[in-house]
């Protein structure tokens, strides 16, 4: 695989990653549990909308055919799509949200403090500014998993029930293909496989404060990378795209 | 509700050598989520560079109908303004 082809696809695995997710959280935009948490899963959302632009801008100008973050986040369709089946899981309930929240920001953050030192210095500057941001969402979001875990029995059970739910799209964080192989040669990423040792730990110390118990990973669900995504991308982006495909060039 | 998380005062200093001024209130559970509560709500658009949160519970507060005794002997006692001196023009800088 020529490097210019994995980088495009490893900045769109970045771009969606982020953005995704980012559409997820605003849908609690006024249905938060309380006017503080609505705003700080507001806040997260749109620190991640903000590295969804930078990641997708520079993939349009790797790809080289004139497309720009916009194009790319509102006129592909959900086969052409990058992101872990993780971020594209429903929200559920409150504890749900956490689950998913705490898998990707932790694993994000190790993500994020090998790409630091990105031989690609576009790719290290981005990685540089939303570190800080990251690593907020993960400890805001391992608070919220020891103060659900550690609290009632309703909050615990549906604590353990939020991570049962995302438990099988955890293995997928971790895969290793072409593109990152070609990616962790060139010097641009940390291999994904290099990341699980710093993973377990910060999960472990999180549960152990939760009282949680660590849980068996079932068989792991994979193909969110290759586009083969769950049935609730499909929705998620019919919602996220319908203004932009249905008025062109709308505007504010 | 009865069941509604604390409420916890938020003072956010601007930037440094400056006090700590009230900014509002927050919900939270405890003192921790407080904090980020605060951050989340009140610092968004780079309003400070360190808070303080305080249950408000903790505050004593002076009694509004106490405002005659309390703070109206202080309008007639123009003397504890500093006004009556008069500065030298050639004192500058002052």
């Amino acid at each position: 695989m020529d490097i210019k082809t994995a980088l495009f696809d490893y900045l769109l695995r970045l771009g969606d990653d982020s953005l995704i997710l980012a559409q997820r959280l605003s849908a609690w935009c006024g249905h938060g549990p309380m006017l503080e948490v609505d705003l700080s899963m507001s806040n997260i959302g749109l620190d991640l909308i903000g590295q969804a632009a930078l990641f997708l801008g520079y993939a349009g100008e790797v790809e080289g055919k004139g497309r720009d973050a916009d194009k790319l986040a509102f006129h592909r369709d959900a086969l052409r799509f990058r992101n872990c089946l993780l971020v594209e899981q429903p929200n559920g309930d409150f504890a749900q949200t956490i689950a998913r929240q705490y898998v990707f920001s932790t694993w994000q953050r190790l993500l994020f403090q090998g790409l630091v030192k990105s031989g690609d210095p576009r790719i290290a500057e981005i990685a540089a500014k939303a570190l800080k941001e990251i690593d907020y969402h993960a400890d805001w979001s391992a608070e919220w998993v020891v103060r659900l875990g550690d609290g009632t029995a309703e909050s615990r059970d549906r604590m353990i029930a939020g991570f049962a739910w995302m438990w099988r799209f955890v293995d997928e964080l971790f895969q290793v293909d072409d593109v990152d192989a070609a990616i962790a040669k060139a010097g641009i990423g940390p291999s994904r496989a290099s990341l699980r040792a710093g993973f377990d730990a910060a999960l472990k110390k999180t549960f152990d404060a939760a009282t949680l118990p660590l849980m068996p990973y079932p068989a792991a669900v994979l193909g969110g990378r290759q586009g083969h995504h769950s049935e609730h991308l499909g929705h998620l982006l019919a919602e996220m795209q319908f203004l932009p495909r249905a008025y062109p060039g709308a505007t504010w | 509700m009865s069941n509604e998380w604390p409420l916890w005062e938020v003072f956010i200093r601007t930037k440094g050598g400056l006090s700590h001024r009230h900014a509002g209130s927050v919900r939270a559970p405890d003192a921790e989520l407080a904090l980020r509560h605060a951050r989340d709500t009140y610092t968004r658009r780079l309003e400070g560079v360190s808070l303080w949160v305080v249950p408000s519970a903790q505050i004593v507060a002076s009694d509004p109908s106490q405002g005659g005794p309390l703070f109206e002997p202080a309008e007639s006692k123009i003397y504890r303004h500093p006004t009556f001196y008069h500065v030298p023009d050639s004192v500058k800088h002052l």
